[in-house]
């Protein structure tokens, strides 16, 4: 199908597309944020979203970057995640990040597609919101009062939805660096290669005195936003490493998710168990990886 | 209806400036107001590539972008691959020709231009490496083999026109 009529926006800086936006809100018109176009350009054409107005945030200047700074990454809104699959500064100080980003849909969708709009569209079974919950990551937004800094916790709210207004422009993202001796894993399962996932689990752990500590266990695609999994993680916390415990650690992060989505992908039970299989696995390999 | 608004870009080297509803699709412009209906649109949505074409030498899919968006860029098209004076077939359109790549057609154009961004970045790609750059692209004739025996060898054919000066690269 072919999207319906709207007003098309292309402001040149982020204050004008706020101020935009701004007045949009105050004359009842129901405008979208436009980056990529890849999540946003399909929801159109199916109608499933009829926005009266597109504000297109592709020909603002300085919202595409990877840089390092006060030891965080920092990708500006704009970046392609092509770009951050490409980048050799986040394959080297955030590869959680860099890796999740090589497996967003296909080279095409990485093209165009930018980091921000992901984050920004929250789709349950986007790899970033595992990647988000697992680090800890910042989201920076800038609105009619400022510009916030808001936490991965409080940015996810729901399915498709963010903590943000429709006011507030997603500008730039960012991600700790990951300190030296950590190992990491990220893992997912999908139907064909590049489709969303049906599950998957990104774990960062760290190994002291032959046991692991610091486990950060986070999965996504099984609820509608992605959740890291305390009870899984306690139970692999100062312990040593071994098939065993990450079985028992698998099982209880199996046991520990609450009503996983049921859909045509897959069923609830069937989530579960891609889960249980996910979370051993990809503690099995983030211990292969501590330097 | 929306205001019109005016959209000036490149393609494969020409430039073209066109008033257009921004709702139009990059590829409903292409087909229509440019009459190149080289590019096909299939799915519409984003998940079969038929609509795949180079921006800045990058390939996207034009069913996911506004003709508006593409305001000032510069697009590269399956119609830009084979030399228009001597009708002479760009390496990769042979290679496909004879490894028999395609059966209907309909999903090549967005085989060869994803192939094309392959072979740019890799000019001698793994087979993994080829499945890679065209997951995004679905053929519901060939089951893909002859696809990618295609690309392995219009590597070649890409390297030796390269070597004999002929620079077949798009
Ligand atoms: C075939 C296919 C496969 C895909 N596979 C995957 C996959 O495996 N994993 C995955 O995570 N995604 C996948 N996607 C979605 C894709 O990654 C999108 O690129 C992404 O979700 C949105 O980024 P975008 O820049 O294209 O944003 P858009 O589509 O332009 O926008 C998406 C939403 O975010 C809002 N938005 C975007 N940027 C901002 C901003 N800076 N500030 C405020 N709001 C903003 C928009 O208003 C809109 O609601 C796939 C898409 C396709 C078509
Ligand atoms: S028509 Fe564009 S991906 Fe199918
Ligand atoms: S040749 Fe028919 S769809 Fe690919």
């Amino acid at each position: 199908m072919k999207p319906a009529p709207f007003d098309y926006y292309a402001p040149a800086t982020v204050e004008e597309a706020v101020a935009l936006l701004e007045k949009l809100e105050d004359d009842d018109i129901d405008a979208k944020v436009l980056a990529g176009g890849q999540s946003l350009m399909p929801m159109l054409s199916l109608r499933m979203a009829r926005p009266e107005a597109l504000v297109d945030l592709g020909k603002i200047p300085n919202l595409d970057y990877i840089r390092e700074e006060n030891g965080h990454i920092a990708i500006g809104a704009m970046t392609s995640k092509r770009d951050a699959e490409m980048s050799l500064l986040l394959k080297e100080k955030q590869p959680l990040l860099h890796i999740a980003s090589g497996l967003i849909g296909h080279k095409q969708i990485r093209n165009q597609g930018t980091v921000g709009g992901s984050f920004a569209h929250a789709d349950p079974a986007a790899e970033y919101g595992a990647v988000a919950q697992a680090l800890g990551m910042d989201m920076v937004v800038v609105g009619p009062d400022g510009e916030r800094v808001i936490s991965a916790d409080e940015f996810y709210v729901s399915f498709l939805t963010t903590d943000m207004d429709s006011t507030e422009v997603l500008t730039e993202v960012r991600a700790p660096v990951m300190p030296a001796g950590t190992g990491w894993s990220f893992q997912e399962i999908t139907r064909r290669k590049g489709d969303l996932a049906m599950a998957g689990a990104a774990v960062t752990l760290r190994i002291e005195g032959g046991n692991c500590v610091d486990v950060v266990i986070a999965v996504f695609g099984v609820n509608a936003i992605a959740a890291r999994l305390e009870g899984a993680e306690q139970i692999v916390n100062g312990n040593a490493p071994g098939e065993a415990l990450f079985a028992q650690a698998a099982q209880a992060a199996s046991a520990e998710i609450d009503e996983p989505i049921s859909d045509v992908h897959a069923s609830g039970d069937y989530r579960r168990a891609l889960i249980k299989a996910l979370v051993a696995r990809c503690l099995t390999e983030a211990v292969e990886r501590v330097a | 209806m929306t205001t019109l608004q005016r959209v000036n870009l490149t393609v494969n080297g020409v430039n073209y400036e066109r008033e257009v509803d921004p709702r139009m699709t990059l590829v409903d412009f292409l087909r229509h107001e440019l009459r190149l209906t080289g590019t096909h649109v299939g799915c519409e949505h984003g998940v079969c590539g038929a609509c795949t074409i180079l921006k800045d030498g990058k390939a996207i899919r034009s069913c996911l972008m506004l003709a508006v968006q593409a305001d000032g860029e510069s697009l590269e098209t399956v119609e830009g691959l084979s030399s228009n004076k001597s009708g002479e077939l760009h390496p990769i359109q042979q290679a496909f020709i004879e490894e028999h790549g395609l059966q209907c057609g309909f999903c090549t154009p967005g085989f060869l231009m994803s192939t094309v961004e392959l072979l740019g970045e890799t000019p001698n790609p793994t087979d993994q490496e080829i499945k890679n750059a065209l997951d995004g692209n679905l053929c519901r004739c060939t089951g893909y083999q002859t696809i990618i025996q295609s690309v392995r060898l219009a590597a070649t054919k890409v390297q030796d026109s390269k070597l004999a000066g002929t620079d077949g690269s798009a």
